[in-house]
């Protein structure tokens, strides 16, 4: 028995054989009703876009839930939730999802419709965490409780811009209007 | 909070490496520099994918096997148990991983120092975990192979490994190393852990017991997730 957590190492430059597999992209399957394209660059702290990153998301279907064992396709059909995409080469990920609706907490405070956000890199030593809200939900995302939390001049780092699509999202790793990340 | 409580959370800060080490200078450019901000575990972090085996082929957990002809090398078997927070293993869970050959080269573009490629060796393997937790690959011993980073920088030999816990607060990516390697002390990677007793837990212990006399050798890595332990599921369990 091991005494404790195992700690972290980077993912290294060659996840690339491991890693990505062909339907990862996709958390909905093509031709879904409603889908959409998230797309954006991962950046370095001198602007440079990071080729050897891989992005993962996490989300809710449009009616709030997740794809839980316990409701197997009960939300949407074929949506799995998550998705995981490299930046292969140039920087860039694509998934194609359908947009989250609001979720319920425990607490009874609502959360604006989000994406939970994985990158993963060489150099870093962990990956970071971030959230994708979306532009057009402003009054979901004044009264949201997770970007209540941060830092109002910074907020702008988590909001998606529509484009023809779906939704742009960049990952700005260090440096000016670095990406709001999170501890979880 | 209690002493106890605070003094864990002291010790936990030195487990995981910090964003910048810029010993590894892969990081210098890429580490965040703002402080993070808290993320209290909602719905969104305490649920995740749930894969199974539903992406497993028959042969994504032997290496050696997924070509015509044997892969060359020092056969190993690596084995353990995944486990949660709590120390309770996790079952059905996604396990991959992935590595360089018994020369110390990918198969990837990027990779183009001099060593040569095995025709019978991706280097990629996929397999979920049993009903206690654990897991078993049949694959090579890793070469050791050169990186750059500093002069006549060696990466100790490795397995990358990624893992999903029962929740997106588990999600875990790390390399597990093999004994009494000598690269270590030069490595940054292995020693951007703080707590050098959390670096120990990255290498995995050989197992004369598990060896396959004529056949091969056996590694066992166990691996203990950090994260939060209640998912929605397990309250519909309860």
């Amino acid at each position: 028995m091991i005494a404790g957590r195992t700690p972290s190492q980077t993912v290294g430059p060659f996840f690339a054989i491991g890693l990505p597999w062909a339907e990862g992209p996709y958390v909905v399957p093509e031709g879904t009703p409603g889908a959409i394209w998230l797309r954006g660059t991962v950046y370095d702290g001198a602007g440079d876009p990071v080729p050897d990153a891989m992005v993962e998301t996490w989300q809710a279907g449009p009616e709030g839930r997740f794809a839980q064992p316990r409701n197997p396709g009960e939300e949407h059909a074929g949506f799995r939730g998550f998705g995981r995409a490299s930046c292969e080469p140039e920087g860039e990920y694509a998934i194609l999802t359908v947009k989250p609706g609001g979720v319920a907490g425990d607490d009874g405070a609502h959360e604006a419709p989000h994406i939970d956000v994985s990158v993963f890199a060489r150099g870093l030593l962990k990956q970071v965490v971030t959230r994708i809200y979306f532009g057009d939900e402003e009054a979901a995302n004044a009264a949201d409780p997770v970007l209540a939390a941060v830092d109002p001049g910074r907020r702008s780092t988590l909001i998606a811009r529509p484009t023809e699509d779906g939704y742009g999202f960049d990952v700005r790793l260090q440096g000016e209007r670095e990406t709001v990340f999170f501890l979880v | 909070m209690s002493d106890e409580a605070a003094a864990d959370d002291v010790r936990d800060a030195h487990i995981d490496p910090p964003y910048l080490y810029p010993d590894y200078v892969g990081t210098r450019l890429r580490a965040p520099l703002q402080p993070l901000v808290a993320l209290p575990s909602r719905l969104t972090e305490l649920s995740g994918p749930v894969f199974g085996g539903s992406r497993i082929g028959e042969l994504d957990n032997d290496l050696t096997a997924q070509h015509e002809g044997e892969a060359l090398g020092q056969r190993i078997i690596v084995y353990g148990r995944l486990l949660g927070p709590g120390g309770r293993p996790i079952r059905n869970s996604l396990v991959e991983v992935w590595q360089a050959n018994a020369g110390g080269r990918y198969r990837h573009d990027v990779d183009q120092h001099p060593a040569p490629l095995d025709p019978n060796f991706s280097g990629a393997g996929r397999c979920a975990t049993d009903d206690d937790g654990r897991f078993r690959f049949i694959s090579i011993k890793p070469g050791a192979y050169p990186w750059k980073n500093h002069a006549n920088a060696w990466r100790p030999a490795h397995i990358h490994f990624s893992l999903f816990g029962r929740n997106f607060t588990q999600r875990l990516v790390t390399q597990m190393y093999f004994p009494d390697d000598p690269l270590f002390a030069q490595d940054p990677i292995f020693n951007s852990i703080p707590d050098p007793r959390a670096r120990e837990r990255l290498i995995s212990r050989f197992d004369l017991s598990n060896t396959v006399p004529e056949w091969a050798l056996a590694f066992e890595f166990d691996i203990l997730l950090g994260g939060r332990d209640a998912t929605p599921l397990d309250e519909d369990d309860a």
